[in-house]
């Protein structure tokens, strides 16, 4: 009852809902009180014209063409029903043949079904109407045999995906008979789209009727459908055109109606109820900006250049912003690492700082540098250009991130034909020279192969390779071994610290990993609820770490020095949700160290003597947990 | 060093997997046009025999005298055993033979050279027309409306294109008439004489297709933009037409490929509405005026006929989706 509410919520499926039952009851009672109105003969009016009389004109017997389309709505609503009935009968027997006869008897069943699924249906109540003879029951076999095969495959597919379930293997197991477990629990599970498809048959087959009729091999005078009226009126449509279009729009209203009625109980079954979006705090988001302190580098160092990056997109109720003013800097050869849960906003920062974020998110920065090129400029050919060549992206699966439909050695060489001018074949050239570099076996004949022949692995170092097509000065990777198997992420590792070495390239790689970062970069961003909140060099995770959050995510790495009989350390609580910040330290539900300055002040990214930057009003102070390691140690001790 | 074997062992495998993967495909394929026709033509045969009473008693009608009909069935070998004349149905079908008509006692061979030109002018011009305003439409709507932009506009496309989609030809062909035949007089409404006679029919068989098409493309051009590989694209900063038209225009395409086929074959059978409504001298008012004078051998062949058009169309569409999408090949069951 719920489900039929929420059909009529959507503005469609109260449309079609009231136009479904504003047919069924035309159907019901039309014959009732206009059977004499349609049936009465008005000589005088032979093939007139809508008037006051005749809202639609007359036929060839003077006849009143809108009462007979009302009426017609019976006739024309049972036959399709009829069909349908047909439709699914037929269609049950065929779909569950594989399912009551075994696998081997139902084979032959369903390539039959496959084969005449092929053919339009129309083609097939063609043929059986010639079978069945022409008028309004051999229609009716007619299409309802036509539309059998499409039931008949929508009802093996339901049935395969419930009969597999683990209820229906029980019963099995416990030695019900097949026709039992099939009337038992396998129809009672597949009757919901059994039901909705069959509404939608109708539609289809109200249609055909219409159609067959239309052809003059439907029904018969004296009764009438709307086909046949819309039969009878092309003949005279230039003399009365309403004949014609009057059945003609019923045919098309009660087709829509059937069709959208059930498109939308099918919508609603197959989605259920979509909850409402959580909304945005109400407190608006301290803004809190440091500024880096990058003076003691030599400008001409600085390959990325990132100050107060913010990245915002529409909300249901207000904008969100999931990066809320990151500021860092990457030098040449450097490899910097970008850490946090997931929702932290690390991979918008890559896409961000690589013009990436898509539609509708909005990008601001006070400073936004690739090369000392402003990166927040319009898009032009020379920042493409910067952009293809310059900047390489490695993303985190490589299984969808190549086009399926492209050879690989065409979709390396792409970069090369549009930023470097260069023609088809040595555009190819140079991308098989890349795949090689990036150690891919037999590139000239592995360019001409798919994405799909290619393994996960292979096609992260294409991936690698593709970026390599220019002279990149950064590489953004982001979370780059992720979706990759554990034998193969340090082969991928590897090749991205090979390629930073040999040309000086500067690294930014994205992870929720901390192992993986701390093996490959040279230093550390910890980010938060869209923000810094520890920049440390990666030699110093383990031993120095300041930001409680910084320790909790490496004390959730297990190591060889793991105590086994201790529980895995995790970080209680929940990450922050982008489009609701709390006040104050964003950390401080989750943090053991916080203070009620940590829920109101918002601690500030600030930068130490050694370069180093941490946003924690309790930086340093020992964790609860290790003054607990400490107080057992000095058990242990006495 | 099992890693760096495996690699080199495993790459000219692979190539030749390539090929076989095209030759298992073909074989495959061919066979089960094979069977298909197989059944099709099967069935075309039993057509006349599941036909309760007698055939030629029913073209001839009650008052033909007992010997013609007697005649009529020794001519065509209605007597003979079921399983001898499905042997001269296949002979006949293999010479070129369908047969003579009840009616006008035309070889039915010759009935369908004749009209078969017309209908299929009328299908193929439809089905082009259909996807040349598809495939731009649905690429723009889905490039307008890709990420919950435009709104208003998604709506109004959806909701027209739903309703064009489910209004049947024959009612679209009717309100054409109606319009540019009737009221304007802008253009003929029957017979296929002049270039002219063309539009109506076409457009009463291309509109609704075209509406499903564009549809279907517009959600998967939307669903395509969003994909992985198209952020790959734009990260290699490649134009936007190249994005588009370059990158996700394929990969819509291959999923709306498949019923893309389903669509054309509808439209095999939508002409036989269509033909009847503007007396287009194809097939289709052929067979609808051949069963209605229960000349069941026209009857026979055009459906035959249709048949192996619809699964002409369907052998297409699959080696068009094989070519645009390699992967197909291999997922198909």
């Amino acid at each position: 009852m719920s489900r039929l509410k929420s059909v009529i919520r959507t503005p469609v499926g109260l449309t079609a809902t009231i136009l479904t039952v504003g047919v069924l009851l035309l159907a019901v009672v039309a014959p009732i009180l206009w059977s004499d109105d349609a049936d009465a003969i008005d000589t005088a009016n032979i093939l007139a014209g809508p008037s006051a009389d005749h809202w639609a004109g007359t036929d060839n017997l003077g006849r009143d063409i809108f009462f007979r389309t009302l009426v017609a709505t019976r006739l024309s609503v049972e036959l399709a029903l009829a069909a349908t009935a047909i439709a699914v009968v037929i269609g049950l027997l065929l779909g569950t043949a594989s399912f009551v006869l075994g696998r081997r008897s139902g084979r032959l069943v369903n390539a039959g079904v496959n084969i005449a699924v092929a053919f339009p249906g129309m083609l097939l109540a063609l043929f059986f109407a010639v079978v069945f003879g022409v008028g309004a029951t051999g229609a009716v076999f007619a299409i309802g045999l036509a539309g059998a095969p499409a039931m008949g495959r929508l009802t093996r597919t339901l049935v395969a995906s419930v009969s597999s379930r683990d209820f229906v293997d029980a019963a099995r197991v416990a030695g019900v008979g097949r026709v039992r477990i099939l009337f038992r629990h396998v129809l009672p599970n597949i009757s919901e789209p059994l039901v909705v498809n069959a509404t939608i048959g109708a539609g289809g087959a109200l249609l055909s009727f219409a159609g067959l009729s239309f052809l003059g091999l439907g029904v018969q005078q004296p009764s009438y459908d709307w086909g046949r009226l819309l039969f009878d009126g092309i003949g005279s449509i230039y003399v009365n055109p309403a004949a014609a279009l009057a059945p003609g729009l019923a045919v098309v209203v009660a087709g829509l109606a059937f069709n959208l009625f059930g498109e939308s109980v099918a919508k609603v079954l197959g989605v259920g109820v979509v909850a409402g979006i959580q909304l945005p705090s109400s407190a608006p988001a301290v803004e809190t900006t440091s500024p880096v302190d990058v003076a003691h580098h030599d400008a001409d160092d600085i390959v990325l250049d990132v100050r107060d990056l913010e990245v915002t997109f529409p909300g249901p109720a207000g904008p969100i912003r999931p990066v809320r003013g990151v500021s860092f800097a990457v030098r040449r050869g450097e490899a910097v690492g970008v850490v946090g849960e997931s929702g932290s906003g690390k991979s918008l920062t890559a896409l961000a700082v690589s013009r990436l974020v898509g539609d509708p998110g909005r990008v601001d920065a006070s400073r936004l540098e690739l090369l000392g090129h402003d990166l927040r400029a319009a898009d032009s050919k020379a920042l493409r250009k910067l952009l293809g060549t310059s900047l390489a992206m490695v993303f985190q699966d490589p299984m969808t991130s190549f086009n399926p439909t492209k050879r690989m050695g065409g979709q390396l060489a792409e970069v090369a034909r549009h930023h470097q001018g260069m023609d088809r074949r040595s555009a190819l050239a140079r991308a098989v020279d890349r795949m090689r570099a990036v150690r891919i076996t037999d590139p000239e004949h592995r360019a001409h192969q798919y994405p799909h022949e290619f393994s996960g692995g292979m096609r992260q170092r294409a991936m690698i390779g593709m970026g390599l097509m220019g002279s990149p000065a950064l590489i953004v990777a982001d979370e780059p071994t992720t979706a990759l198997d554990v034998t193969v992420q340090q082969q991928v590792l590897d090749l991205l610290a090979s390629i930073r070495a040999a040309d000086d390239v500067a690294l930014v790689l994205i992870s929720h990993d901390v192992a993986v970062v701390g093996q490959v970069c040279d230093r550390v961003l910890v980010m938060y609820a869209g923000k810094i909140v520890e920049d440390l060099p990666a030699a110093d995770l383990a031993a120095t770490a300041r930001h409680p959050y910084t320790r909790a995510l490496v004390a959730a790495v297990p190591d060889m020095h793991t105590d086994l009989d201790r529980p895995l350390a995790v970080i209680p609580g929940r990450p922050v949700d982008p489009a609701d910040v709390p006040s104050g330290c964003a950390y401080a539900a989750r943090c053991p160290l916080a203070t009620d300055r940590c829920r109101t002040q918002e601690p500030p990214l600030e930068t130490d003597s050694a370069g180093r930057r941490v946003a924690c009003w309790h930086a340093g102070e020992p964790l609860p947990i290790e003054i607990l390691d400490r107080e057992l140690a000095e058990v242990d001790t006495q | 060093m099992a890693l760096a074997n495996s690699a080199v062992v495993a790459t000219p495998r692979v190539g030749r997997l390539g090929s076989h993967a095209w030759l298992r495909f073909g074989v495959r394929r061919l066979g089960r046009l094979l069977v298909s026709l197989w059944v099709l033509i099967t069935a075309s045969f039993l057509m006349i025999h599941l036909i309760p009473g007698d055939p030629v008693r029913a073209a001839l009608g009650p008052t033909a005298p007992a010997a013609l009909v007697a005649a009529k069935r020794e001519e065509m070998g209605l007597d003979d055993p079921i399983l001898v004349q499905y042997w001269h149905y296949l002979q006949g079908l293999f010479t070129g033979d369908l047969g003579t008509s009840m009616i006008s006692q035309l070889p039915v061979s010759d009935v369908i050279s004749q009209r078969l030109p017309a209908t299929l002018a009328l299908a193929l011009l439809a089905f082009v027309f259909a996807v040349v305003v598809a495939v731009p439409l649905g690429v723009t709507m889905g490039v307008l409306t890709r990420r919950g932009h435009g709104r208003r506009t998604e709506l109004a496309f959806t909701t027209s294109s739903v309703v064009l989609g489910i209004i049947p030809d024959f009612v679209i062909a009717v309100v054409l008439v109606y319009v540019f035949g009737v009221s304007l007089e802008w253009l003929p409404v029957a017979g296929n004489d002049t270039p002219s006679a063309y539009v109506l029919p076409v457009l009463a068989l291309a509109i609704g297709p075209a509406a499903i098409l564009s549809r279907i493309i517009r959600v998967e051009m939307v669903s395509v933009l969003d994909a992985d590989f198209v952020r790959t694209a734009r990260a290699k900063r490649l134009p936007k037409r190249t994005i588009y038209l370059g990158h996700a225009l394929p990969n819509a395409l291959t999923a709306s490929l498949t019923i893309g086929g389903l669509i054309l074959s509808a439209m095999v059978a939508g002409t036989v509405l269509v033909e009847n409504v503007f007396a287009w001298p194809g097939l289709g008012s052929t067979i609808v005026s051949s069963i209605l004078n229960k000349d069941y051998q026209v009857v026979q062949a055009i459906v035959l006929v249709y048949g192996v058009g619809v699964l002409l169309v369907n052998t297409l569409v699959d080696v068009a989706l094989a070519l645009l999408d390699p992967r197909s090949m291999i997922r198909e069951d």
